[in-house]
């Protein structure tokens, strides 16, 4: 009766963002390499058997959806996990949150419009 | 700051809360203006549920929305959302109905569906609502069950991850 999350897909579509991300074995196996600990993209195209271009392309996804941060030093670019991951579970709850709220003011509207009518019929007669 | 004024109140831009009570549970909590007997209402009336339970910002709309509030009776609920392909349909039975004060109903769209407990309390006038759901198993919650579009198994795939990630850090 509530699925929140099916209506979050629509809401929030930056989110997707991230269910795209993962849905590719390669990025995963990118994920979990920086789980254990952050590398070069180098490093990481070497690691996957691909070319730079192409690792940087999934680094690329990863960025945008908030998985994976970078940063260059020199003229290496270092990956490490995002920070937004970590932060998942508080983002998961902020957007429950959202839903709630905007469907109770929809509520306090109809509670409000109810104790007017209440009001009305009261003074015309009481049921 | 004395624009908190109890000890466990939200701040006034948002009325509601949301607690992950456990694995398993959440809890949304809200208090409305008026009497438990008309917010009780606004949930038992099938004709006023459905102008306040799909809020207008999400651009769905309820093709039906069936309640038989009572101890054993079905609800099905039917969206429409112009970038659904078909429509949606939420559906589960009531397994408790006491007026004014507690509403009991299942989930049963999907098989790892919640209970979900509503309870209404009143005081001075006003009502404080609370929502408990609990969910089979914390895979449940994560995914919130009704994802009817692919959705998760890419949650849980991505729980999964987060879990392994997690362990390493």
């Amino acid at each position: 009766m509530l699925k929140l999350n099916y209506m979050v897909q629509y809401m929030n579509a930056s989110f997707d963002a991230s269910f795209a991300a993962i849905s590719d074995a390669t990025r995963r196996g990118v994920l979990e390499q920086l789980g254990r600990a952050d590398a070069s993209i180098s490093a990481l195209a070497e690691k996957f058997r691909m070319t730079l271009t192409g690792m940087k392309k999934h680094v690329a996804v990863l960025e945008q959806a908030g998985l994976v941060a970078t940063e260059k030093i020199g003229r290496v670019r270092t990956c490490r996990l995002g920070l937004r991951r970590l932060e998942e579970e508080a983002a998961w709850i902020e957007r429950y949150r959202e839903i709630w709220d905007a469907r109770f003011d929809e509520l306090d509207r109809v509670v409000e419009e109810l104790k007017r009518q209440e009001k009305t019929d009261g003074r015309k007669n009481r049921k | 700051m004395d624009a908190r004024t109890e000890s466990d109140s939200t701040p006034t831009s948002s009325r509601t809360s949301v607690e992950r009570k456990s694995e398993r549970e959440i809890i949304v909590r809200r208090t409305f203006g008026g009497p438990a007997r008309l917010v009780f209402e606004a949930w038992t009336k099938p004709e006023l549920l459905k102008r306040w339970w799909v809020p207008k910002s999400m651009g769905m709309s309820f093709l039906a929305c069936e309640a038989d509030v009572r101890a054993g009776g079905k609800y099905r609920f039917e969206f429409l959302h112009p970038s659904a392909p078909t429509p949606v349909a939420f559906f589960g039975k009531y397994l408790e109905v006491v007026p004014h004060s507690r509403l009991v109903w299942t989930n049963e769209e999907s098989n790892d569906g919640a209970v979900t407990t509503v309870t209404f309390e009143e005081k001075n006038g006003k009502t404080l609502l609370v929502v408990h759901e609990v969910y089979p198993s914390k895979e449940a919650l994560d995914a919130n069950g009704g994802m009817e579009n692919g959705m998760p198994e890419t949650f849980s795939q991505l729980d999964e991850l987060l879990v392994d990630l997690r362990s390493r850090v």
